[in-house]
Parts: C-alpha cells; structure tokens; sequence
C-alpha cells in the first residue's frame, strides 16, 4: 500500500498536498482499496468555499457509497473533470491522476490537525 | 414459513420485561364496558345473498361502457386487447411485491426492462425509471431531480399554464416549504412569455405536449433557449400522441414525464394509473426510483438485473432527494404489454385514429351555429369547443342522452367560461360522433 510522504491524510482516509496557499484533495490508497472498484464520482463547483471536515463530494464504488469531506476548509480553484467520467482511475493512481479538487486554503494552520504519513501508516494499521 | 414472527414464549418475555402478564393487561385502560361493544350488525349472509347486495351496488353506479365518452383532460378512453388482463391477472405477477431478486424474478425484471425500454424509444430518451404513481407524481419528481442538477442554487421552477392543472397542483403540494418558487403558471403565458422568465436562476422550464388544450404548441427554439441558461427542459407528454409527432428527444427535452394511462389501463375512477419518468443518460444519478438493466449471468446467459436505485434510499438516506422509491409494477406491466401487442405500427394507428376522428369531431362541431373550435393551432385528440350556453348545461343535455360531455376549462381557466375540452379517441364510433354533433345542436 502506498503511502507518500509529501500528503497528509485524515482520519477518513483523504489525503492533502499543500502547496503554498493551494491545496489538491484526493483519497488515499488505502481507501480505494477498501473501496474497490470505483464507479461514480461527484465534485462540487469551482467557487464553493467549505469548511474543514465537511463534505465536498460523493464517491460510490460496487460496494459502498461514502461522503468525502474536507480535511482543510478552503475555496474550490479546481475540479478534476476527466476523473468524474472516469472515476475508475482513483483505483489506479489516487494519489496522481486521481486528485478531485484543488481549493484555495482558508487557514493553512488547520493543516495541524492531520496525520503525517508515518501516523497514517499506524493508523492504517490498526484497522 | 411462519409470517407470525414471535414465539408464544417471546411474547411472554416482552410482557415480563414491561411488567405485565398477559395482553389484556395492556388493554386495562379502556374502560370494559368500551372493549367490545355490541355492534348493531345485520345478520350474517351466505356468499350468494352478498353477491346479490355487491352486484345490486355496483349496478347503481353508471358503467363508462354504456355512455358515449368524450372525455379525456389528462385520462383517455381506449381499447385495451383483453389478452393485458389475463396476463395481470397470472399470479406470479399480480401478487408479486418488489420482486427485484434477480434469482426468483427474471420475468417480473424482464417485463420492467422491456417497459423502460419502450418507453425510451416513444420519448426518445436514453433511460426510463420503472415508473413512478401517475404522471402527476412523475412531473413532481422532475423537478426534484431539476433542482438537484443545479445543486440548489437554481431555485426557480417554471411551469407552463398549458399543463395540466391538477399536475400542476399536485407539483405544488410536493414541493411547498423548500425554497422553490414555481412560477408561469398563474395566468395566461404563452411560450415566448416562459421563454422571457428563464434566467440564472432558472431550474427547469415544464411545458405540455401535446398542451391541457390538445394543440402542438411550436417547440422548435424552446431548448435552446431552456440550454442557453442551463437549465432543464421537461416535457409531459401523452405517450399515444408520441406514435404520431416528433419525439420530446429530438425536440431537446431532458427529461419526459407523463401518464401511462393511455397504454392500456382502464379509467377506472382514476386509478391505479402509472406515471413514467425517463430521462438523457447524464441526470440518472439524481432519479429516483428503480432502473431494471440487461446483462449475463456467470454463465453467459442473459439475464435482468435491478441496476440502479438512489443510493441515498438506501444508505445515505440523511442525503435523499426524494422518498419515492415503489413504483406502479402492474400498471407498468399493462403498458408494456399493450405496447407490445401494438407494436409501432399498431401504435400509430391507434394515434391516426383518434387524430383524424378528432379532427372530423372538431369540424363538424366548429360547422354548428353559435360553436366554434379553437384551430389556431395544430392538435391531436382533444381540442377546445366555445359553446353558446355554459358547459354544465351542455353536459347535462348530452349526459341524457348518453353522452358524457368534456370537461368545463372555466374552472381552472378565469376567461374560459362556456369553453368545454373535448376529446376524441379510436373507441368514439362515426356514429357516436355523429350524434355528438347532433345533440350539441339541439342544446
């Protein structure tokens, strides 16, 4: 299971990668493979400012439909199109190909609050 | 298998763990006196002496079979081959509830994917739902799905008064309290009246095709403009009048809803009738209801399968956009066997009929002294009749006759008082017709 150190991960197994005050959002390796096959992604609109921990979007895989929520509150600069018609790529490269949105970051401080990935690989772990 | 799902020896333990011991002692409250009072019943009967009191009931009400119906606004007077009902009647079908396990329920689940299917190519949409109540519900429903694809930011619904008004209410009890405004439909709008009102915040514009009136209104520029704000186009629509006009898909509808009624089921004091809902492939997802799909099983053998649902009925339900999730399986079934015993052609016939009897309806009527038809534009089976004294006094006449007159448009239409909506199918003889248009003379 891959687990790249340059993303943070949440507790519902989002990942971020911050740059500056951008931020790109996806899901992390091992929720794909929980997942599975994944079959129907929904994104929300360019603009739309959302708070941290809430949801932005819906993933739906053959064998669960799961919320998927912020791990940092911030404006939507971005929506990867492509992946919402082919969402089966979040299987094969969630953490390339597979990034959902990109959002202006609200308060990068709230970034504190996740793990790093060696805490996300314990976490991992123990489930 | 038991359908008593508890054990004499659970009861027991449900009474102790609420500290009681026996049933009746749930009941104490009730006053003995009031637990079973006399009831002043007459005597019992024997099966043939109820028979006779049913039927004698039964005979008290006028059977549509001995009037001269030219009666539609929105439920239609047509043939049904009796074969729909033998097969209704089989049990595997009429007694079946939610047969969607695809193990015990090919047949059930092969007659909703022929259903959808036919559906989808009379309304030239890519997917049809396995129906929803009638096409009342079905309207209601399109614009829950309308809202959803603006993702609530578009909040303006606009309706066109040339729906059916009762379709229009019933979109209006649905929806009161969500932060919708349907507007449009409140006085007189024609198209380019509707057309003025979209904007940003527009949802989705609903128009009627054939209208409430019966006419063709001209569609050629209406998605485009419906599109040009992002919005949705929906359609109700009569599905016999489809045979015979220009699909709501080529027209650029997005999403067709209407009643099935016309497809075989009986009028039958108004229900069970069958709402339909199909749609382009792009809005599945935000439908409600159920959609049957073909594919083969691990063997290779085809097979019918329920392949998509709202998942937030069923797991996200906090999320749901709609509670509908049963839809009119018999009802549903009785279209599709009609439109199979139809065919397309068979189809078409039947539309031919009740558009050129409607027609030769409609000129005779408009020849009358002190009628006249409204033939400002095309129409199909139904068409708007002025009539030199008020409608209830017309149908009063033609109900002694044996004629069950149209309905009285100045109820829902301020303005139309005196004009009466007829209509036409292939069941009104030449004859019946013709002594139509006589008793209206004489009236």
């Amino acid at each position: 299971m891959k687990i790249p150190t340059d993303v943070k991960y949440t507790k519902n197994d989002e990942w971020v990668r911050i740059e500056g005050d951008t931020a790109t959002i996806g899901i992390s390796d091992f929720a794909q493979d929980a997942l599975n096959d994944i079959v129907y992604l929904e994104l929300p609109d360019v603009g739309a400012a959302i708070e941290q921990g809430k949801a932005f979007g819906v993933v739906e895989s053959v064998k669960a439909a799961s919320d998927l929520y912020m791990p940092i509150g911030g404006t939507v600069t971005e929506v990867n199109k492509p992946l919402v018609d082919e969402p089966e790529t979040i299987n094969t490269d969630p953490y390339g190909k597979g990034w959902m949105i990109k959002i202006k970051v609200k308060n990068a401080a709230e970034a504190d609050s996740l793990m790093d990935s060696a805490a996300y690989e314990a976490f991992c772990a123990d489930r | 298998m038991s359908y008593i799902p508890h054990t004499d020896l659970e009861r027991q333990q449900m009474l102790a763990a609420i500290g009681v011991t026996t049933i009746e002692d749930l009941f104490e409250a009730v006053p003995s006196s009031h637990r079973f009072p006399r009831l002043n019943l007459p005597a019992p009967l024997s099966e043939m002496e109820v028979s006779s009191e049913l039927q004698a009931f039964a005979e008290a009400n006028e059977h549509a079979g001995e009037f001269a119906i030219f009666r539609g606004a929105g439920a239609y007077h047509h043939f049904s081959p009796s074969a729909i009902n033998h097969l209704l009647l089989r049990g595997e079908f009429y007694t079946a509830y939610t047969p969607y396990q695809p193990e015990l329920s090919q047949g059930t689940l092969q007659a909703t994917f022929e259903y959808q299917s036919m559906l989808c190519a009379l309304t030239g949409m890519d997917a049809a739902n396995a129906s929803h109540y009638d096409g009342a519900t079905s309207l209601a429903e399109a614009v829950t799905v309308a809202y959803e694809v603006g993702r609530g930011k578009r909040k303006k619904v606009i309706l066109s008064p040339g729906i059916h008004p009762m379709y229009r209410e019933v979109t209006r009890t649905y929806h009161q309290g969500r932060d919708i405004k349907i507007v449009g439909d409140k006085g007189r709008a024609d198209l380019s009246d509707l057309i003025d009102m979209l904007d940003e915040n527009t949802a989705m514009l609903a128009i009627q095709y054939p209208n409430y009136f019966g006419q063709i209104e001209d569609l050629a520029k209406l998605a485009e403009k419906v599109h040009e704000v992002g919005a949705l186009l929906v359609m109700v629509v009569n599905p016999t009048a489809l045979a015979l006009f220009k699909s709501p898909g080529e027209l650029g509808a997005d999403i067709v809803v209407g009643e099935g009624q016309p497809l075989g089921i009986p009028l039958s004091f108004g229900g069970p009738y069958l709402g339909f809902f199909a749609c382009r492939t792009e809005y599945v997802r935000k439908i409600a209801g159920r959609i049957v799909g073909e594919t083969v099983d691990t063997q290779g053998r085809k097979a019918y399968v329920m392949t998509l649902r709202p998942r937030e009925q069923d797991i996200r339900r906090d999320k749901a956009s709609s509670n509908i999730c049963t839809n009119q399986g018999l009802m549903a079934l009785a279209a599709c066997i009609y439109l199979s015993l139809m065919g397309k052609h068979g189809l078409r016939k039947v539309a031919e009929l009740c558009y050129h009897k409607a027609h030769y309806a409609a000129a005779q009527i408009d020849a009358l002294p002190g009628y006249s038809v409204d033939m400002s534009k095309p129409f199909f089976h139904e068409f708007v009749v002025k009539c030199p004294k008020p409608v209830s006094e017309v149908n009063q006449a033609l109900i002694e006759r044996g004629i069950i007159g149209g309905v009285d448009l100045g109820a829902d239409y301020p303005g139309m008082t005196d004009h009466m909506l007829l209509a036409v199918t292939e069941v009104n003889s030449k004859d019946e017709i013709d002594a139509l248009v006589e008793a209206l003379k004489q009236v």
